[in-house]
């Protein structure tokens, strides 16, 4: 007999095996089943809501899978072998009841109990999210939910730019971008997605060139519109988040309104000179529902005290901070992860490097997004600023 | 009275000789934005509307509330308190 035929007899006498049909009954009332095999193998096929966890790092993970000692744990492997090795591990890690499900995968596909292919990452894009993959709060499941999102950014400019960099560097599988402009050599001292070789290139396809060169995988759907009453909807349906971007007051409320109707978290940033505003607008939000961007200005100013265009400008690097945060607070909405910016508006004040938190609450009586009111439709306001010189530069 | 710090925000420093903050004595809100409007004459008309009431596209708030949480404009000002303006931006820098 060799020594690990007398092991595995050792562990078969010491640790209790279970069949697969009993197994399912344990994990349905509560037990954690922990699918201890390598990815490769995972991908063909798992117990349905099975753990996984590779057998290398289960000492290390299961706490935070199973933080509860006293909880019944089921091993899996391949043909039942490695869940032995792994059951025992568990029990001296000191989980009290822990059970290995005998034939393992196979004899549990035998037995025709459910299974589902869970979305797996491949090589290469462990490679490439490593380090998201080392963060507990992100992990595998919290890269594949990037991976199966949908984020619409409106505008391609200071604040889009940074935003999209790092969205399609997190692997946010599919950015939608609206832009109706072409680059302008005066956009490039802030709006990095663009390049001085693509002066007069539409943004859009600009932005493409970058973001697709960054992460080849992520698919960009450009829209060469400006949004207005008529296509709003249409462009924004379908996107797990919205990150507004824009830098007229027109497109902010129709942003606003479409994602109020279509129940969709909108991450607003706003520049100007020195200081940002930023802050997540979502009244559906299923728990904690916050504002709307009417219920904190419920119009916008009229051109006549809209700041004057002669006074219009921005430190390149200020939408730069204001974008990054965009994509944090989306990536945040994405995972599932921390507090979003619900309820908050978040001042920064470049110039005294200050950040301050203000408290907003829901208007009661917004028009737009009170409980029960019908929607009441779209609004092209007045575009209130646009001096021919720098008309086409935003 | 109590001592309070009213943040201008940048649009409107141009009418503040470009301060960005202004120290008022003042019992209320109200008082203070009054007391703005006196050492800067045409400041407020920006903030507040013909009845005296915030503009729908400017917030006042009260260390970190908005003063629609306190009752309105004639909330009272108690210690070193910092009142902000924050009214809406479009930008992006067009």
């Amino acid at each position: 007999m060799s020594a690990r035929e007398r092991r595995i007899a050792e562990l078969r006498r010491s640790l209790p095996e279970i069949a697969p049909r009993e197994a399912l009954r344990l994990q349905r009332q509560g037990a954690a089943l922990i699918d201890v095999r390598e990815p490769d193998e995972v991908a063909q096929g798992s117990p349905a809501g099975a753990l996984r966890i590779v057998r290398g790092f289960l000492e290390l993970s299961v706490e935070e899978e199973v933080p509860d000692l006293a909880r019944p744990v089921l091993t899996l492997c391949a043909g039942g072998l490695r869940s032995l090795f792994a059951a025992h591990d568990l029990r001296e890690l000191g989980y009290r009841d822990v059970r290995s499900i005998a034939g393992g995968f196979g004899a549990w596909k035998r037995a025709g109990l459910p299974v589902e292919v869970p979305r797996v990452l491949d090589q290469e894009q462990r490679e490439r999210y490593g380090r998201h993959l080392a963060i507990p709060e992100v992990g595998e499941a919290g890269q594949v939910r990037l991976l199966e999102s949908k984020v619409l950014l409106v505008g391609a400019g200071g604040l889009g730019s940074p935003a999209a960099l790092y969205l399609a560097a997190a692997g946010v599988g599919t950015l939608g971008i609206v832009d109706d402009d072409v680059v302008d050599r005066s956009n490039l001292q802030r709006q990095v997605l663009h390049a001085d070789a693509r002066v007069g290139q539409p943004k859009v396809d600009s932005a493409r060139q970058t973001l697709e060169a960054l992460n080849p995988a992520v698919r960009v759907v450009p829209h060469r519109v400006r949004l207005d009453r008529t296509n709003v909807e249409q462009i924004l349906a379908g996107h797990d988040v919205v990150v507004d971007g824009a830098d007229n007051f027109p497109t902010r409320y129709l942003v606003n309104d479409a994602c109020v109707k279509l129940r969709l978290p909108n991450v607003h940033a706003s520049v100007y000179r020195f200081e940002g505003q930023l802050s997540v607008f979502w009244p559906a939000r299923p728990t904690a529902a916050g504002p709307c961007y009417r219920c904190l200005y419920p119009e916008p100013p009229p051109p006549e005290l809209a700041p004057s265009c002669a006074e219009a400008g921005v430190l390149g690097v200020l939408p730069g901070v204001m974008g990054l945060l965009q994509a944090v607070e989306t990536i945040k909405l994405l995972v599932g992860v921390g507090q979003p910016l619900v309820g908050r508006l978040l001042q920064y004040d470049a110039l005294s490097q200050r950040f301050t938190s203000l408290k907003l609450e829901r208007d009661p009586d917004c028009r737009y997004c009170a409980d029960g009111v019908p929607f009441p439709g779209y609004v092209d306001y007045e575009r209130s600023c646009v001096p021919p010189a720098v008309a086409e530069t935003r | 009275m109590s001592l309070a710090t009213i943040r201008i925000p940048t649009p409107l420093r141009s009418l503040t000789a470009g301060a960005g903050e202004v120290a008022v004595r003042a019992a209320t809100v109200r008082a203070a934005l009054e007391e703005l409007e006196r050492r800067h004459p045409g400041v407020l008309a920006r903030v507040l509307d013909e009845r005296g009431e915030t503009r729908g596209f400017v917030n006042i708030f009260l260390g970190d509330t908005n003063v629609k949480q306190l009752g309105g404009l004639d909330a009272t000002v108690n210690g070193a308190a910092v009142i902000s303006i924050v009214p809406a931006v479009a930008g992006g820098a067009p």
